[in-house]
C-alpha cells in the first residue's frame, strides 16, 4: 500500500506529509521557547534595580557563535538547493560544513559553560565577597584568578554588559579557614543563570538533535537518494527547516542573554 | 512555508539583529568608558549586516524559481 502525499504535495494544503509534520512539530517548539522567553522577561522586569547581573557572559564568544549558526544555516539552504540540481557530492560538501558548525557551537557552548562552573562567589567571615575564576586549591588556600572583591554599592551601578569592565581584577588568594560559604556560578547561582542554564541547554539540545539527524542523512540515510531522490530533497528539506528554526531561537536568545 | 521562505525569514532576522548589535557597540562606544573595541565590533556589525543584505540578493536570484511555500 501506498502513503500518499509523501512526496507530492496535497492539492489542498499544497504540502507533503513531513512538511506538514515538521510545521505542527515547529509550532509547538514555538510556544515552549515562547514560554521560557516569556518567564525571562518577567523575571527580568520584576527584578528589583541593581539585583539582575550584567556582564557574567563572554560576548566575543557568543558573537562566534552567532555567526557560526548563520553559515550553517546557509549551507543547510545550499545543501538542498544543490540536490534540486541533482548535484549530489556538493550536497554533501556542504552538510560537512554544517555538521563542523554545529560541533564548532557546542564546542564554544561546552567552553561557556565550563567557564561558568569555574567561577565562583566565596563569603568570608568578615562580611567581604571575593569572585573569580578557580585557578588552584592547595591545602589551605583558594587561588582565584580574574578576581575581585565585590562592592555592593557599585556592583548596583552596573546596569549594562559593557560596565563589567570597569571593575578591575587581579589574583586574589583565601584562606579556607576564612571561608564562610562558597559556590559557582551553575544554574543554582541566581535566577538568570538559572534561567540562561535552562534556555542555552534547551537550545543546545535541539543543536544535537537536529545534528544528528543531519549526520544520518548525511551517511546512512543517503541511501534513498539512489532509490527515491525527490523524496530524500524532501527529507533535506524538513531537516532544514528544523535547523533554520533553532538557528533563529539563537537570533533572539544572543542579544537577550548576552547584550541587555 | 517552504526552506526558501524560512531561509529568507531568517536572513532578514539575522540582518536587524546586526545592525542591532552595531547600535549597541556604537552605544558603548560613546558612553563615558567607551573603548576602541566597540567602535571596531560596530563597524564589523554594519559590514556584517551589509554583507547579509547582499547575500539575500544573491539568495533570492538564485531562488527565483523555487516555491515559497
Amino acid at each position: 500500500m501506498d502513503i500518499p502525499y509523501q512526496t507530492e504535495p496535497r492539492k489542498d494544503t499544497g504540502l507533503f506529509n513531513a512538511k506538514l509534520g515538521i510545521w505542527l512539530f515547529l509550532a509547538s517548539e514555538v510556544m515552549l521557547f515562547g514560554a521560557l522567553f516569556s518567564s525571562y522577561i518577567l523575571l527580568r522586569v520584576g527584578a528589583a534595580p541593581g539585583d539582575w547581573p550584567h556582564g557574567l557572559l563572554n560576548i566575543p564568544l557568543g558573537t562566534i557563535n552567532t555567526i557560526v549558526l548563520i553559515v550553517s544555516s546557509i549551507t543547510v539552504v545550499m545543501a538542498w538547493a544543490s540536490l534540486k540540481m541533482k548535484d549530489f557530492a556538493a550536497f554533501r560538501r556542504y552538510q560537512t560544513v554544517t555538521l563542523v558548525c554545529a560541533l564548532g557551537f557546542l564546542g564554544i557552548k561546552s567552553y561557556e559553560y565550563n567557564d561558568k562552573f569555574s567561577h565562583y562567589e566565596i563569603q568570608l567571615k568578615d562580611g567581604r565577597v571575593a569572585d573569580g575564576h578557580l585557578k588552584e586549591t592547595t591545602a589551605t588556600e583558594y587561588v582565584l584568578h580574574h578576581a575581585h572583591y565585590v562592592n555592593k554599592a557599585e556592583a548596583a551601578k552596573v546596569t549594562h554588559a559593557y560596565q563589567e569592565r570597569e571593575i578591575k581584577h587581579e589574583e586574589i588568594t583565601v584562606k579556607k579557614e576564612d571561608v564562610k560559604y562558597m559556590e559557582n556560578y551553575g544554574p543554582w547561582h541566581s535566577t538568570y543563570l538559572a534561567i540562561y542554564f535552562t534556555l542555552t541547554g534547551l537550545h543546545a539540545l535541539h543543536v544535537i538533535g537536529g545534528a544528528l539527524v543531519i549526520a544520518f542523512l548525511w551517511g546512512p540515510g543517503a541511501v534513498m537518494w539512489k532509490t527515491d531522490p525527490e523524496r530524500y530533497t524532501n527529507r533535506i528539506e524538513v531537516s532544514g527547516l528544523f535547523w533554520h528554526f533553532v538557528d533563529l531561537v539563537w537570533i533572539f536568545l544572543f542579544p537577550v542573554l548576552y547584550l541587555l | 512555508m517552504s526552506l526558501k521562505a524560512f531561509h529568507l525569514v531568517f536572513i532578514i532576522a539575522s540582518i536587524l539583529m546586526a545592525f542591532g548589535f552595531a547600535t549597541w557597540s556604537f552605544l558603548n562606544y560613546f558612553s563615558p568608558i567607551g573603548e576602541w573595541t566597540d567602535l571596531a565590533s560596530g563597524i564589523v556589525a554594519i559590514l556584517a549586516g551589509l554583507g547579509l543584505v547582499v547575500y539575500e540578493r544573491f539568495f533570492l536570484r538564485k531562488f527565483k524559481n523555487v516555491s515559497y511555500i
